[in-house]
């Protein structure tokens, strides 16, 4: 009863997930180092979509797929309602699927993440 | 006292910037000219200190390393292949080779950026020009589902937007250019016209074009959150330039529709060639992963998804790929080579290859290699070692080394696995 209740309180969005500087950046300093693990642990939200749930910027959040479940601090990005974007990466991936259509590709952007606060 | 080494190349992006000046002082690279923010990363950090190889992590010989390579492959049913898009050509030919006589699988970065891209290039084939045209001739540009300011951070200076050419002789002023995608970039802040599109409406966005592009109406106000009026006005541009170009990224590969979206774009850049010249270049990522496609088709056939198993090559996008015979469980040994699956990889796929042994060949100690049962430390091409790349409109350049190795470069170390294998 209370995990429908929870579910119900989430909100679906579409994630991308792509190539960042300082995700670049921080690999070279390789991918242990804390440059590149805060580079790819964060999700950016528009200021609408922040503004509308209540989340403030650094705080975090829970996104969902079928395959798992991810804690990220949130922050402002230029984006459309309704979308997030996260850094290419460990972090990202656990929410990609291993379903490639039949071509070898992952769906690693466009796909349906639901977001909960922790 | 330190050195300076003109014309270096840059092996981390497929631009292959070839001007780069570094400063070495005691066989370290102190400082860069020219290159970019990943290109200084990829300098600066490197350290070409010989390293012992590592079985389940701790240090053994060479020789102890490469005996158990050439075990686990021997030993193993169904073993891959797989990365190659960041070692030279001479390497990937070698992994060919070893692949061929293990009957594996062997597959390449390819199928998890561009190869999509390869997929629709077999069907409709593909209208491309070297960037050296685009510099010299275009005045009209598309970067449709990429982000080159942040992931190919020199190709508006050196390549596309910026350089004064023999006929674009005003560099910007004389060229135009548009970004399709689903959010604002940083490439669409400098671009003159911004299409913003609905996320996975690639396919029907492109389509119209190509309706439009043939003189013909649609019956629709607006496609993909975008009126039609607009694209309308995009074709106009692209039937009325005197030489465009489209460059295409994993906006377009990696999101629904994979290869036909890629299929409408290249089918529209072709018939824009009954109006004009139009060209289209994918934005490569990886330094050589153009050199992986190039070497595979080649030695098998094949740009990647390649299997030897009945001892010819097999050709299977879905089945001999990657992440879809991780996730599946069909391969019971890896070797990876110049990549790391464990973090670019879906969490299901990249979990299964600590489960089985796996062999990882990098310079780097990567996410991969620490959950490895065999990491060999090799040297890395254009820094340490000498190697022939491929940039993205399918140039070959060729890498010389900045400072000197005590490693062993990949092809070296491929050599040594096969010389011990008893098979064959």
């Amino acid at each position: 009863m209370t995990k429908r209740r929870i579910r119900a309180l989430r909100e679906k969005f579409v994630l991308i997930t792509g190539r960042t500087t300082k995700q670049a950046i921080g690999m070279h300093k390789g991918k242990e180092s804390e440059a590149y693990i805060r580079a790819v642990t964060r999700v950016d939200m528009s200021d609408h979509d922040m503004d509308r749930l209540g989340i403030n910027e650094g705080e975090d959040i829970l996104l969902y797929t079928l395959e798992d479940s991810i804690e990220a601090p949130v922050f402002k990005g230029n984006l459309p309602e309704g979308m997030l974007f996260m850094p290419m990466g460990p972090v990202a991936n656990r929410l990609v699927g291993v379903d490639t259509s039949g071509k070898g590709m992952p769906s690693y952007k466009g796909f349906l993440v639901e977001v909960e606060r922790p | 006292m330190s050195t300076l080494i003109e014309n270096a190349v840059c092996t981390f992006c497929g631009c292959l910037c070839d001007d780069i000046t570094v400063e070495v002082d005691n066989n370290r690279i102190v400082k860069t000219k020219r290159a970019c923010a990943n290109g200084r990363g990829l300098f600066m950090e490197y350290d070409a200190t010989p390293r012992k190889p590592l079985i389940y992590g701790k240090e053994v010989s060479w020789e102890e390393a490469i005996a158990e390579c050439a075990s686990i492959l021997e030993n193993a049913d169904n073993p891959l292949i797989y990365g190659l898009s960041s070692t030279s050509t001479e390497a990937q030919k070698k992994a060919v080779e070893l692949a061929d006589r293990l009957g594996a699988v062997i597959d390449t970065t390819s199928s998890v950026c561009h190869g999509p891209t390869a997929l629709a290039m077999q069907t409709v084939g593909e209208a491309t020009c070297t960037l050296g045209e685009v510099s010299h001739r275009a005045d009209l540009l598309v970067f449709w589902g990429c982000n080159p300011a942040v992931s190919h951070m020199r190709h508006f200076s050196r390549y596309s937007l910026m350089p004064k050419g023999k006929l674009v002789p005003n560099g910007r002023k004389d060229r135009s250019m548009y970004v399709v995608d689903v959010r604002p970039t940083a490439s669409s802040k400098v671009a003159d016209h911004f299409i913003q599109i609905k996320p996975g409406s690639d396919y029907e966005v492109l389509t119209v074009l190509r309706v439009l592009a043939q003189g013909k109406k649609v019956d629709a106000d607006q496609v993909g959150g975008v009126a039609i009026e607009q694209l309308q006005q995009l074709v106009d541009r692209m039937k009325g330039c005197r030489y465009g170009a489209a460059f295409m990224g994993m906006g377009l590969t990696m999101t629904r529709g994979r290869d036909i979206n890629v299929r409408e774009l290249f089918s529209l850049v072709s018939e824009l060639n009954k109006f004009t010249r139009f060209s289209v270049i994918p934005m490569r990522g990886h330094s050589n992963v153009a050199g992986a496609d190039q070497v595979m088709t080649w030695q098998t056939g094949y740009p990647f998804a390649v299997s030897f198993a009945r001892g010819y090559p097999q050709y299977g996008p879905g089945e001999f790929t990657a992440v879809d015979l991780l996730a599946r469980g069909e391969v019971d040994a890896a070797l990876i080579i110049a990549s790391d699956p464990a973090a670019h990889f879906p969490r299901g796929a990249a979990e299964y290859l600590e489960q089985i042994p796996t062999i990882v060949i990098d310079p780097e100690k990567n996410m991969t290699a620490k959950a490895a049962r065999v990491f060999l430390p090799t040297a890395c091409c254009g820094i340490d070692a000498p190697g022939t790349y491929y940039r993205m409109d399918n140039i070959s350049i060729y890498a010389r080394p900045v400072v000197a190795s005590g490693r062993p470069r990949d092809e070296d170390v491929l050599t040594g696995i096969m010389e011990a294998m008893k098979l064959c």
